[in-house]
């Protein structure tokens, strides 16, 4: 895999971003369009207004916690927000954002690297992070390989429809 | 190997598997509840797979919005019920059978050593049974589905060696609390948790459900504890026969092992916003109270209730508190009718709500408003959780929440021990 760069403006979040505030269960069943309104409102009411296509989420320990719901890497992705960056991911968030096709990057130090709306600069391939307005960088880890595979292709159900067709019927246990 | 290890590689046909690998595994058992079902079956189609795996290794129960609290939800019903019925699944539990995570392992579901994925993150609550049950979201879920296998990466376990007896008043949702406190949130993250040492052989199947439960809550993948005459005797109990001991090898190699006494652990409470914000109930005692939550996944077995009933019998809450009671499924409500403990909690002012997940998730029916504190039994007590982001949560064992309805505040219910044995 090549190695990517991406640049964006910082949004900066504290430790446990919770499923819940990433997408709050009042608002479980309605479709992505109102979904995305109520992204982190409860903890930054400007983020969903304001994010713009392309902006990188620094965040804390343990961003993502909580539910298994895929809405919460799916509702930053319909916002435009590039990747992810955190000090450190809960499990299934970062397994639900390999599998539709969020970038994530855990980094340490991120926290005290970044303010909101400095510029970063995040290399996919390397787990490098520079933030371009104060010239501080920090070492992240980069996804195994696996999980960038199934993101390279643009998430799990891209992967899916790149496979044969499977033929359930003959499958064998 | 560690007991996810030997599951792990038992799904993936290997004879060993160690920690930091990459497998790909068969799926023994896939869940899913109303919030993805829909969701998960309309992308199953559209991905050109016109019938799900194994329909008789697929669960679908509709438990999170029951009853329907919106027309949006009914429709969601409606169109899983219509899938349920294409594709010939027989696992169907449709509104008020109950929540997922006790009717899979009520109904014989679920067995040691099986590997089994939910579109939940309480999916952990098998690991009471030795089954490595853990949460994915609905796009891994069709890849599951539509292929019977799934990717993984070996966790590093953490063994947990408890010893000692628990005080009267505590329980097993407050070792899990202490546990979270002790190691925080993320204190076991992407690991696997394993519980042993003697004390586990005092827990019974719902205590070591309420464990494996809340293991996720300090962001692990599995919750295990190994299978023992409990399991055995559970499992014979609900539909099944019963099963040999599984436990991990003697020799398997782990990242970390804690050896914690449980003789001196007092009552537990999270304290918002977060799970692993944990003290001893002393610390909040005499906290006002707006409503008192008895249920979810985690607490809401007859165990829990006839735990309630007894602090709440011939009493009546405190004016200005309401107790919601959710049971965990329809059969701990018949239960719960047949041996009294239901006449005692609605006598003492509950209201009792459907059996199903009911405010736990912020959905529907119990909701707070801003500047309200609600204690629960239920898992999490994060901002905005059950309404209001002003509202505050506290989580806490069923005998701390009963002893709090009663007084209307926080409570310790080593008090009321006290006054009975007195």
């Amino acid at each position: 895999m090549q190695a990517e760069a991406l640049r964006g403006r910082v949004w900066r979040f504290d430790h446990d971003i919770s499923t819940d505030v990433l997408s709050p269960g009042q608002y479980a069943v309605d479709p992505v369009e109102v979904r995305k309104l109520h992204v982190l409102e409860s903890v930054n009411p400007a983020f969903a207004p304001g994010v713009q296509p392309g902006d990188v989420i620094v965040a804390g320990r343990n961003f993502g916690c909580g539910s298994s719901r895929e809405t919460a890497a799916e509702n930053l992705l319909a916002l435009g927000v590039a990747c992810v960056v955190a000090e450190s991911l809960s499990r299934l968030f970062t397994r639900n954002a390999v599998a539709v096709g969020l970038p994530v990057v855990v980094c340490h130090g991120i926290l005290e690297a970044f303010a909101d709306g400095d510029d970063i600069e995040v290399d996919l391939g390397t787990g490098r992070v520079v933030n371009l307005t104060s010239g501080a960088s920090r070492q992240g880890e980069s996804l195994p390989e696996e999980m960038r595979e199934i993101l390279a292709a643009g998430g799990i159900l891209a992967v899916l429809r790149s496979q044969k067709p499977v033929d359930v019927s003959r499958r064998q246990h | 190997m560690t007991l996810a290890e030997r599951i792990l590689a038992r799904a993936s046909g290997r004879d060993r598997v160690s920690a930091g690998e990459f497998v790909v595994a068969d799926i023994d058992l896939a869940l899913m509840h109303d919030i993805f079902a829909a969701q998960v079956l309309d992308l199953l189609v559209d991905a050109g797979v016109s019938d799900v795996f194994e329909p008789d290794k697929t669960v679908v129960v509709i438990d999170h919005l029951v009853p329907a609290p919106s027309a949006e939800a009914a429709n969601i019903h409606h169109r899983i019920r219509r899938h349920v019925e294409r594709l010939g699944i027989n696992a169907f539990y449709d509104a008020g059978e109950g929540i997922c995570h006790q009717l899979l392992p009520e109904r014989g579901h679920v067995r040691p050593g099986m590997l089994i994925v939910g579109t939940d993150s309480h999916t952990t609550t098998y690991g009471a049974l030795g089954a490595a049950g853990t949460g994915i979201g609905t796009s891994d879920m069709v890849y599951a589905l539509a292929t019977g296998r799934l990717w993984f990466r070996v966790p590093e376990t953490i063994r947990f060696e408890l010893t000692g007896d628990l005080a009267p008043a505590v329980s097993w949702k407050d070792v899990i609390l202490s546990l979270a406190g002790r190691f925080g949130a993320d204190g076991a993250q992407y690991r696997s948790m394993e519980f042993a040492g003697p004390a586990i052989g005092n827990a019974d199947m719902s205590s070591r459900l309420t464990v494996s439960n809340m293991a996720v809550e300090m962001g692990a993948k599995f919750g295990l504890f190994p299978a023992d005459e409990i399991t055995d005797a559970y499992l014979r109990d609900h539909g099944g026969s019963g099963s040999e001991a599984f436990g991990p090898d003697p020799d398997a190699e782990y990242e970390a092992i804690h050896e914690i006494s449980l003789s001196s652990l007092p009552p537990q409470v999270a304290m918002p916003h977060e799970v692993d914000r944990v003290g001893s109930v002393e610390e909040v005692e005499g906290l006002d109270i707006d409503q008192a939550f008895l249920g979810s996944c985690t607490n809401g077995r007859i165990e829990d209730l006839r735990v309630a009933a007894e602090i709440l019998h011939g009493q009546h809450i405190s004016p200005g508190v309401r107790l919601l009671v959710a049971p965990a499924s329809r059969a701990v409500l018949q239960e719960a009718m047949r041996t009294g403990v239901l006449a005692s909690l609605v006598d003492a002012g509950a209201v009792i709500l459907a059996p199903g997940c009911g405010p736990c998730f912020g959905g529907h029916g119990g909701l707070l408003g801003p500047n309200e504190r609600c204690i629960g039994t239920h898992n999490r007590n994060f901002i905005g959780r059950m309404g209001s982001p002003q509202a505050e949560i506290y989580l806490a064992s069923p005998a701390t929440v009963a002893a709090s309805a009663l007084a209307g505040h926080i409570a310790d219910p080593r008090r009321l021990e006290v006054a009975r044995a007195g």
